[in-house]
Formats: structure tokens, sequence, C-alpha cells
């Protein structure tokens, strides 16, 4: 039991814990009313600022969906572009040209990624951590930059505009994404079942293989459906590599059109029928992102949950 | 008391005879692994010094004391565990007549020889309770199904788990209590048959339940396999252990060393060293 002393007494029945006690206690309770006020200030202009944050984002898919929506029709997906002026036209050339450059921009980058990737969780030292710098650069470099790299070592030397080249930029976009999604989900993996495999006498690589690259999966294919969702939107990499097509062309080493160019020639061009289509297929390709990412959260939650 | 060089370990009579690991007997081969003034570094830190120590074939040696006194890390030197976690080590690890750290041997084939169980379970998680005790032999290459399913059988029985699981060997392993992942983890280890098995604190992470069950699994484990086993709790050693080795800070209160090794009931009824003393009776530690 405490002996409540009145702060300022002179020591006669000094209980210094019941003093600091009651001096907490009273402070508390005065200050009270205030400190909820400000937990509600606090709460609520964290609100705003998600609000705030996600305006554009909403305001973005309402737009295009406004915009592009009536675009929509069987034909527009399956036709190739009109000349001008000629109403009927669609962007089926679009959509086939960035899924080849896209996907073979895919083969390229993902398997590099996911090797430097376990190069990089194999061996700790100067090489790695140089490795790793290098990526966390590339990530930064604009990407009309590796568009005209790309221009440099596959356009000029060619001769040609090519969906290969246009491919070759993406990769080089896509790979330190790769490399670090992967190496984090590779990490992601607790380092006691990397030594209950050595323990077994199992080679490292096959260790890495069967235990590590497994446990990691959920994390591999979810990084990696990312990057290819960044992919399938960058337009500057493919402006001087791919340059565009209005045919219908599946051959990569051939110029082809790609979503991204065609919104980009269709929206600038004077005609309102081209700036309809720039607009659907604006709106094809977020509902592209959006399903890609959808997809990888999917994959990724149910991948998990079997794993645990 | 620590052991020299020439002696060998020599109670192929048994622990109850009583005669210490000095005394000179019939040739090594009594012991399973034996290790020479094994130090083992980190960067400019040395964890644990000067290890004379040897695990007797075919029975529980119990290596305590107090942490951070170089127990796990002189048991991750036997089976080359070192390599990964950048521990330099010094001295020499014998496996029978195998050296371990010679340059040209090769350490998965140390690690075939010698298994580890972990503190905490860690079965593999993408993978069923069969798939994860043949993981050894499997991702070695064995691919014929009646070698695998013998082995699974056999080591699932050595873990008292086979009356268990036996109906669902396909179902993932993550789904078995924290015990019997400890029990899969240990038929894992054992399933590719080897000489000797070292256990770091397997109990630590269990109930006392669990923990009875597996100490009930250590004492029947031995009469096949050489066990070594790092525990902070005494009372397990007095237990399940034929040796005891005791582990305590030196001197200078940063590195490690083996201050006694002999039969547990000598080390803790009779210890010849004051430290001993002193730890097994619960003054220090």
């Amino acid at each position: 039991m405490s002996i409540a002393v009145l702060p300022g007494d002179p020591g006669e029945l000094t209980d210094p814990i019941g003093t600091r006690r009651e001096l907490v206690r009273n402070s508390a309770r005065r200050s009270l009313a205030r400190r909820r006020l400000l937990g509600r200030i606090a709460i609520g202009l964290c609100v705003a600022a998600t609000a705030v944050s996600l305006t554009p984002l909403v305001a973005l898919a309402a737009y295009t969906t406004g915009r592009g929506l009536h675009a929509l029709s069987w034909g527009f997906l399956t036709h190739i572009p009109t000349p001008p002026g000629i109403p009927g036209g669609g962007i089926s050339n679009a959509i086939v040209g960035s899924v080849v450059i896209v996907g073979l921009a895919s083969a390229m980058a993902i398997p590099v990624g996911i090797m430097a990737a376990l190069f990089l969780i194999e061996r700790r030292g100067r090489t790695a951590n140089g490795l790793r710098f290098a990526a966390d650069v590339l990530t930064g470099v604009p990407s009309i930059a590796i568009g005209i790299f790309a221009y440099a070592v596959f356009v000029e030397p060619l001769g040609h505009f090519s969906g290969l080249a246009g491919s070759f930029a993406l990769a080089v976009l896509m790979s330190p994404i790769v490399i670090r999604a992967s190496e984090a989900a590779m990490q992601s993996v607790p380092r006691d079942l990397w030594e209950a495999g050595l323990a077994l006498g199992i080679r490292r690589s096959r260790v890495v293989r069967s235990v590590v690259l497994r446990g990691a999966l959920p994390g591999l294919v979810t990084g990696n459906l990312l990057a290819v969702a960044r992919a399938v939107g960058e337009t500057a990499p493919l402006l001087f590599t791919v340059l565009g097509s209005q045919l219908f062309e599946t051959n990569p080493l051939q110029p082809m059109a790609a979503m991204p160019l065609a919104i980009y020639s269709d929206s600038t061009a004077a005609f309102p029928a081209a700036q309809q289509i720039a607009w659907g297929a604006a709106f094809v390709l977020l509902v592209l992102v959006l399903v890609l990412s959808v997809v990888a959260r999917l994959v990724s939650s149910r991948l998990n949950r079997q794993a645990h | 008391m620590t052991i020299d060089d020439n002696a060998s370990v020599g109670p192929a009579s048994g622990p109850d005879t009583g005669g210490g690991p000095g005394a000179s007997g019939p040739g090594s081969s009594t012991a399973a692994v034996s290790l020479r003034e094994v130090s083992v570094t980190f960067g400019s830190h040395r964890v644990v010094r000067d290890v004379d120590l040897d695990l007797v074939r075919n029975r529980v040696t119990a290596l305590v004391g107090p942490s951070g006194c170089g127990k796990t890390t002189i048991l991750r030197t036997v089976n080359r565990l070192h390599d990964d976690t950048g521990g330099k080590v010094t001295g020499r690890v014998l496996v029978g007549d195998l050296d371990v750290y010679a340059r040209d041997t090769q350490p998965e084939l140390v690690r075939s020889r010698v298994g580890m169980v972990f503190q905490r379970p860690n079965p593999f998680p993408t993978m069923s309770i069969f798939d994860n005790v043949v993981a050894g032999l499997r991702l070695n290459g064995v691919r014929s199904k009646s070698v695998l399913q013998e082995a699974a059988e056999s080591a699932l029985h050595h873990a008292a788990l086979w009356d268990l699981v036996k109906d669902r060997l396909h179902s993932p392993a993550v789904k078995l209590s924290g015990g019997q992942q400890q029990r899969l983890c240990i038929a894992r280890a054992l399933a590719v048959e080897p000489e000797v098995l070292l256990m770091d604190e397997p109990c630590s992470a269990l109930d006392p339940i669990a923990t009875a069950k597996i100490e009930e699994l250590i004492a029947h484990l031995a009469t096949d396999v050489t066990i070594g086993l790092v525990t902070h709790n005494m009372f397990q050693a007095t237990r399940v252990s034929d040796y005891t080795a005791v582990f305590l800070l030196g001197e200078d209160r940063a590195t490690g060393e083996l201050v006694e090794y002999g039969p547990t009931p000598v080390i803790f009824d009779a210890p010849s060293d004051p430290r001993t003393r002193a730890y097994v009776s619960g003054e220090v530690g």
C-alpha cells in the first residue's frame, strides 16, 4: 500500500515510489484529452495523405477507362490499323508485337537474372558486392538511354529496326529488377534449411536447386511477373529500336508494332479516330498490367500457402 | 583432465568400468571421432581453443557448458559446417581414419558420414514427409524406389515416427508438430546411415513431453551410431550421455575451452577440476 504524500511535504512519511506513481498518474490524466485529440488529428492526416497519393491512380484508371472503353470491340482487338481517316482499325498487330517483344525480353532477362542472383547468394565478397552495386545503378539508368544503347548495338550493325533490338533493350531494363527480386526471394529462405541440406552431404549446387530455389519459388514468381509487367509498358526503349509498324508482323528481325508505340503515334496523330484508338490501347495496356500484377499476387499467395 | 596425443580412448568395456578416457587401451578404433588441438577463430576473435576430445564409438557424448563457450562451434567442426560460416578451424579432426580438414578431403564425403540435427526443427517445407526423409539419398542421386522406400521405413522406425506417419507419408512435413518435426529431421539424418550423429541442442525448442520422447530415442540410437550431443541442460546430460565434456570460458573470459572430459558419472559426482565442480554444482554458469 502506498502512502500518499503531497509533494513539498518535508520528508515525514516519505514513500518515493508512491509519490512517483501519483505524479505520473496525475500527469497522464491531465493530458489525456489533449493526447487523444492529437492522436485523432494524426490519424486524420494519414488518411488524407493516403487519399491524396491514391488519387492519381484512381483518376488515371477512371479517365482511361472512360475514354478507352468504348473504343473496345472485337474488331478493335483483331484488326490491324487502317489508313488515316478510314474507320475500323485495331491494335491486333500491337498486341501481338508486344507479346513477342516482351516474351523475348523475358526469355533473355529472367534466366540470366536468376543465375546472377544465385551467384550473389553463393559468393559473398567483393565481386558479389560489385555486381549488386552495378545492378542498383542500372535500375536508375534512364530508359531512353537504354534505348539509344540498344540502337547502337543492334540497329546500327544490322542496318534496320527490329523487334529483337527492342527485346534486348527491355531485357537490359528488366535484368536488375529480376536480379534484386530473385536475390531477395532466395535470401528469404531460412538459413537453417540451407544448412540442413549441406549437413546431409548434398553438393552445394544441388542444395541450391532443390532447397533454395524451391523455397524461393513464390518470391521468384512474383518478382519476375512484376518485372514483365513493367516491361510491357515501357516506351522509350522501343522508340529507337522497334520503330513500330502498321502491318501485322511476327518476325522479331523486322520492325514490329508494340502497344506503347501505338499509343504514342496514334495519340499525336491529327485524326480523332486515331486518338480514339490510342485511348483504347491505353486501356488495354492498363488492364494487361493489372492482370499481370493480380496474377503475380495470387500465384505467390497460393504457393506461400502450400509451403506453410 | 584432457586427452594427450598418444592415449586412446579405452572404454571398449563400456562406461560403467569408470576407466577414464585417459587410459590407454586398444587402438583408436574405439573413437569414432577425435579432435586434437582444435581451435576456431572468427575474424580476429578466437571462439574456442585447443580442444582435445574424442567421441567414443556407439556411445553418447554430451558437450555441456554455458552459452558462448564454444560447444556448438566445436560440434560444427566435425562436419565442416564452418566452411560456410567463415570460421577458421585449426587442429586435426578425424572421423574414423578420415582427416576431415585435409586439403583433398571433400566436405560432402565427410557430411555423408556425419549427420546433424539442429536446434530448431528444419524439415524442407516444400516437401512431403517421405521426400524429407529420403532427401539425403535422392538429392545424392539415388533413384531406386525400393531403396528409397526401405531407407525411409528403417529411418522412420529408428526415429520412433513410423506408426505415426505410415499412413500419410506424402502429406506435407510442415503439418507435423514441433517434436514430430524434430524426429523427422532425425530420421532424415539417419536415412543416409551415418556413422556419427551430431545433435545441437535438439530439444531446446521443444516442450517437455517431446523432449522426453527424443531423449528416449537418443538412448536407443546410440547402439548403431555415435552421438555427439550439445546441451545446456545438465540434467539432460546425466540422463542420456555416457561421456560428458565440460566447456567453460577461459581465463581471458573471451575464449571457450574444454575444461574436463570423462564418463558422465565421474564428471558429475567426482570431477577433478575445481571449475567443473563449480559448474556442475550450479555455483557458476
